[in-house]
């Protein structure tokens, strides 16, 4: 569903990946190596050489607030814009709050949480309150780095649980995870990054 | 103007007394400010001698290239300061340029629609009226201009996580930048806005008050005061918000990042 290909990152390159629907992917490497620099490049973040396509259409004839709602990134670190969590959601009645509603007891979230203020959250919720937001449009590829580092046990089990309903319905996921058992637990497949590459395609699933 | 009092060059050295007093008093209780006081003192009195000859000459000719060369050398003196006021300074030609064009452009249409639809002197351009108010207009655009570039510049630097993290829910660069352009834009706005709240009440304007003291009826001095402070705030106004545009038109890029490469690092 995603291709990519001939992608220079600052980190290097050129490098090229496919990612298909319905199939998760763990990104490994050690820091420094460029991953996060690659979820930047594959949502139109900073620029980069190189193609990237998705379904088919390349991302140029794509306008990139669409692209970027078809193709959701999750930083390691969330932003936040306003003092109000219920602000970083999208207005919209009907099925969208349904789904917000959806997610956030999904994630194991307080359903009163979009009337908190952002600096009374712990990082823990924050952190899963921007998972909920960037899935909210239901993305058809879900690039995520280190989803649950900043999580504990249980939070970060129901963040898996997600990421699974995500691949059952069809999502495109790229993950990056420093944990060796969660990319074992998650993944069908294993990409390994170094200096700016992948240095090996296929690993144990 | 008759009952204007002509100043002997020894009644201002006279005024400068106290000034000598403060010197001497910083001396004493050893603040370190006298040698800076009385340079700057100088540096004052030989600045505005320079500019009385300078305006002198430049009313006698009365020469349209003259008034305009005098007003480009303001532009580019008040271009450079803007450049200097920003922590963080965008790289390349949109460094000193976007500040410099946004006042540049703001003080000009104003001041030619000043000149040409209420002052109307004759000619238009005529040194006596466009060079005074041309400076006052250009110094409090040039005020404007650099503290909303520069709250612009630094927010976006210091928050860019807030306007990717937009950016990635698919905003626009112009929905993604608005609370750090209405930021910069009232920061530009708010001195010129306190002080015309404050204008007559806690302090009176040195313009009127220089008018009032040449003779002028203070009714007369109240009118050219409402003027200018009217002509201040329109391009002042219209400063900021072209200069905060093309910021962060120059900040952004048409794929909708945010392009923080395109800003220089912290002035050390």
């Amino acid at each position: 569903m995603l291709i990519v290909e001939g992608l220079r990152t600052k980190a290097g390159g050129p490098l090229g990946l496919a990612l298909g629907g319905g199939e998760i992917v763990a990104l490994r490497g050690p820091s420094g190596a460029g991953k996060s620099l690659l979820l930047r490049a594959i949502a139109d973040l900073d620029p980069a050489a190189g193609e990237v396509s998705l379904g088919g259409t390349p991302r140029a004839s794509i306008a990139a607030p669409e692209w970027r709602r078809r193709v959701a990134y999750v930083p390691a670190e969330s932003g936040w814009w306003d003092d109000r969590v219920g602000a970083h959601f999208p207005a919209g009645g009907g099925s969208e709050s349904n789904r917000i509603a959806e997610l956030i007891e999904a994630l194991g979230l307080d359903p009163a949480a979009l009337g908190w203020e952002v600096r009374r959250l712990s990082t823990g919720e924050r952190h899963r309150l921007a998972i909920a937001r960037a899935l909210v449009r239901e993305p058809e590829v879900w690039l995520f780095d280190e989803p649950t580092a900043a999580l504990d046990a249980e939070a970060a089990s129901l963040v898996e649980a997600v990421i699974r309903k995500g691949r059952a319905r069809g999502a495109a996921i790229l993950l990056v995870t420093h944990d060796d058992a969660q990319a074992a637990r998650l993944a069908d497949r294993t990409l390994t990054m170094a200096d700016g590459c992948l240095v090996a395609r296929e690993g144990a699933g | 103007m008759s009952d204007y009092l002509v100043l002997s060059y020894w009644d201002v050295a006279l005024a400068a007394v106290f000034l000598i007093l403060n010197a001497g008093l910083s001396l004493w209780l050893q603040l370190g400010l006298a040698r800076q006081m009385l340079v700057a003192g100088l540096r004052m009195v030989v600045q505005l001698l320079a500019v009385g000859l300078v305006l002198k000459a430049v009313f006698a000719v009365a020469s349209p290239l003259v008034t305009f060369g005098l007003a480009l050398v303001m532009v580019v003196f008040a271009g450079r300061e803007i450049w200097a006021r920003q922590e963080r300074r965008m790289r390349g030609p949109w460094g000193p340029g976007l500040g410099a064009g946004a006042m540049t452009l703001a003080a000009g249409v104003v001041i030619v629609f000043a000149l040409t639809q209420q002052i109307g002197a004759d000619p238009w351009w005529s040194p006596r009226y466009a060079l005074p108010l041309f400076g006052m207009i250009l110094g409090n655009t040039m005020t404007g201009v650099s503290l909303g570039l520069d709250t612009l510049s630094t927010g976006l630097w210091r928050e860019s996580a807030a306007v990717e993290a937009r950016l990635l829910l698919g905003a626009t660069r112009w929905e993604a930048t608005r609370p750090f352009a209405r930021r910069a834009m009232r920061s530009g706005m708010t001195p010129i806005i306190n002080s015309m709240a404050a204008t007559g009440v806690i302090s009176l304007p040195g313009m009127m008050t220089g008018q009032i003291l040449s003779g002028v009826d203070p009714g007369e001095a109240v009118k050219y005061q409402l003027l200018i402070i009217f002509l201040i705030a329109g391009a002042t106004g219209l400063g900021v918000v072209l200069s905060i545009t093309g910021g962060i038109w120059r900040l952004t890029d048409e794929r909708h990042r945010l392009r923080l490469d395109r800003l220089g690092g912290e002035r050390g």
